[in-house]
């Protein structure tokens, strides 16, 4: 019997390739964040010498991270794949759509819109995601094959069971799925499998120095162009890194002097914080938030 | 490490959730964010004031407003021996269907039995459903003993009842363990309330218990999921067949056949991880290339010559109906899923159904309805390439679906191939 991280990775692949087997049109939605930079590295396995047969698309909010961004053109580039840009600001200007607002303004709801938009645009039938079921609690029932219906909408009532090696990924036209490989991965395993392939990150993943507020929560945000500051604001410069690679509007930054994988992996054997509870603003809002969303045609 | 995916099923309220919630929180599994929310719930349901662990796993709104398990949801946590993946499934007879899912996947099956009410017709239910998806171990968690004051004589009873009720199952390995989930007694470390006891303690028992490949013979299986042709100038005669070997080995050299079909061929490079490879085992996605250039798509299968699995367009084998729709003959189309392979199928005959509870053949009327076992005859329009569920779990699998719906409508394990 072989390593976990082998059954693991034998999992996702074998789902991306009935991704291609099943579906016409797929699409790898591809953040710049750690899991879907393993996405990536899977298809790789999965599918290589061959092209990828799905582009890589990319729903920028406008207030990613510029080392995420610059990451994500090189390795489009070096792998020869296609990379399809959407920007959640052109769906704004576009509909009327207000922007977000507040201190931290969060376009994580927003770029549902142009999520949708672009699934419509190129008629994607299958988004592949690299959301993961110990992320949180309503995800812990999401299938590796999720329908959504017209308006991206999710109902946990209505989902497939699934079982063994069978997906069923059959829909209406109009409906499309959304699916999962790396369901089964936690985050300790993203980065066991990370340091095993020796796989290429972003900078921001790793330790820096950064001037940072610190939130009422105790948060760190970066300062950056998109928050609006006030003299109560407390600054601080602190060496840190960041566990999810989001908005820098709602993505904060955890203290740590991690710089290379096995730091990282050192240092979530020792955490006692959760993910996103460390990381995510928008989900603390209420408990049910993320269940809403996703109801909502959000990943 | 090793990985051991399992599920648990149990009445409601026999402790399930309690006891997947002890053992995430005892193994240290639980970051403190999620334990400040639980404890934040636990208050607003007007509970007392500790953690109600069972929180941890029910996971929807639906779920939570209802107050039970609805659905399966997936835990994850590790020792430093083992990863586990749970499979946490409601043990309501109305959602067999969720046991089914949950099981199918699983090297082991926990099977919880609340001590004060001893073996139950749900229990035989759950333990009927395990022995049919061929489940290769079953660890029965005889819960509550403290309610019992952690009687010997209780627990020696129980085991005797589990015994009897499932004599006529063929069973391959059952383990019992006392335990108490809420005060956690053998949960992770033996309980000094039970010296009597002399085995593991749950998690112990699950950290060192063989994990038995799932049943899946030595015979070599390979299904093509997706045919890789770069076609570009300098692969221009590449052709790859990608997908899982799912049992056995395959080696270069090999000669095969390739199902339905029947063309012969020989492999003749195996590439695995990017990397040629002399020979390929069970579990590994590979890309196979044939020594003659034949038509293979996706879903056929390539196996050694020496030994064939069935092939048929009439077979047997027992479902469990998952829809809420009936199922009346000559009603919905069907579209038969096994891995890769898609075919129509229509349900022939509904031999008999199965009771759950006692596991006796019933004389069956022709419908099926949610949640019932049933033996039945399916004729496919293509021919299934097939081994019996109870040699092979891969090639024995497969899952039915409306063509209108596109909904899972039944899921089903083969058995053998019928003559017309
Ligand atoms: N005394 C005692 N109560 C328990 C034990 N395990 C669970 N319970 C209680 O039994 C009830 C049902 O437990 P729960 O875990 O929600 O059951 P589930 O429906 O099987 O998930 C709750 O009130 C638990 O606190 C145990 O070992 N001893």
């Amino acid at each position: 019997m072989s390593g976990y991280l082998d059954r693991l990775e034998a999992e996702a692949i074998h789902v991306l390739r009935e991704t291609a087997g099943q579906f016409e049109r797929p699409a790898l939605l591809f953040s710049g964040g750690k899991d879907s930079i393993c996405l990536v590295h899977l298809a790789l396995k999965a599918f290589r010498p061959g092209k990828f047969p799905f582009p890589l698309v990319h729903i920028d909010t406008g207030h990613n991270f510029p080392e995420a961004l610059a990451f994500r053109d090189k390795l489009a580039e070096r792998l020869g794949e296609t990379l399809i840009v959407r920007k959640v600001e052109d769906t704004l200007k576009r509909r009327g759509i207000p922007d977000a607002k507040g201190k931290f303004p969060s376009r994580n709801p927003l770029q549902t819109y142009t999520l949708l938009e672009t699934i419509e645009e190129f008629e994607f039938d299958a988004c592949i995601g690299g959301a993961r079921r110990d992320e949180e609690k309503a995800r812990a029932k999401e299938r590796f094959f999720s329908v959504r219906d017209e308006f991206g909408q999710w109902d946990p009532k209505l989902q497939r069971p699934e079982l063994w090696n069978s997906y069923n990924g059959k829909i209406h036209k109009g409906e499309n799925v959304r699916v999962f490989p790396i369901s089964n991965w936690t985050e300790l395993d993203v980065w066991n499998y990370i340091l095993r392939e020796k796989i290429e990150l972003p900078s921001i993943y790793f330790t820096h120095n950064r001037e940072c507020v610190l939130t009422e929560h105790g948060q760190l945000m970066a300062v950056n162009e998109f928050v609006s500051l006030d003299e109560s604001d407390r600054i601080v410069n602190r060496r840190v890194r960041y566990r999810t690679v989001g908005d820098m509007t709602c993505t904060a930054a955890v203290e740590s002097e991690a710089g290379d994988v096995e730091g990282i992996i050192e240092e979530l054997k020792h955490t006692t914080i959760s993910e996103r509870g460390a990381t995510r603003m928008d989900d603390r809002i209420s408990e049910a938030a993320m269940e809403d969303r996703k109801k909502g045609g959000y990943f | 490490m090793e990985l051991l995916r399992f599920f648990t099923a149990g009445n409601v309220d026999d402790g399930k959730s309690t006891l997947i919630g002890r053992l995430l929180f005892d193994s240290g599994s639980i970051s403190t964010d999620i334990i400040d929310t639980l404890t934040k719930q636990s208050k607003a349901a007007g509970e007392h004031a500790a953690i109600d662990l069972a929180l941890l796993t029910d996971g929807l709104r639906a779920e939570r407003e209802q107050g039970i398990t609805i659905d399966v949801a997936y835990k994850y946590f590790s020792t430093p021996k083992r990863k586990f993946i749970i499979a946490d499934t409601p043990g309501h007879i109305q959602y067999t269907r969720n046991m089914f899912t949950g099981a199918s996947t699983a090297d082991l099956a926990i099977i919880l039995i609340d001590a004060r009410n001893g073996v139950t017709e749900q229990t035989k239910r759950h333990t009927i459903i395990a022995a049919t998806l061929e489940i290769p171990h079953i660890l029965v968690c005889i819960n509550k003993m403290d309610l019992v004051n952690y009687s010997r004589s209780r627990y020696e009873e129980i085991r005797q009842e589990f015994l009897e009720a499932t004599s006529g199952l063929s069973l391959s390995r059952v383990s019992f363990i006392p335990v108490s989930a809420l005060a956690g007694d053998n949960v992770v470390s033996t309980s000094e309330n039970m010296p009597w006891f002399e085995g593991d303690s749950l998690l112990s028992f699950l950290e060192n218990v063989e994990i038995n490949p799932v049943r899946s013979g030595d015979e070599a299986r390979f299904q093509v999921q997706y045919v890789i042709r770069p076609q570009t100038a300098e692969l221009h005669d590449y052709r790859g067949y990608a997908g899982t070997v799912w049992s056995g080995r395959m080696n270069v050299g090999d000669e095969v056949e390739v199902l339905p079909g029947g063309m012969k061929s020989r492999i003749f490079k195996i590439e695995h991880d990017l990397k040629e490879v002399v020979s390929a085992r069970e579990g590994q996605p590979v890309v196979l290339h044939l020594e003659d250039d034949i038509d293979v798509s996706r879903g056929m299968w390539i196996v050694p010559v020496t030994d064939r699995p069935a092939v048929s367009d009439f077979v047997q084998g027992t479902i469990c109906w998952m829809d809420n729709s009936v199922f009346q003959p000559g009603g919905a189309k069907l579209i038969l899923q096994q891995g890769a392979a898609r075919t129509k199928a229509a349900i022939k005959e509904v031999l008999f159904k199965i009771d759950i509870e006692t596991f006796e053949k019933l004389p069956s009327d022709a419908s099926l309805k949610l949640n019932e076992l049933a033996a039945v005859s399916i004729r496919t329009a293509e021919p299934l390439v097939f081994d019996a569920y109870k040699e092979n779990r891969f090639s024995g699998a497969f899952i039915l679906i409306n063509e209108y719906t596109n909904q899972t409508v039944a899921a089903g394990v083969l058995e053998k191939k019928l003559h017309l």
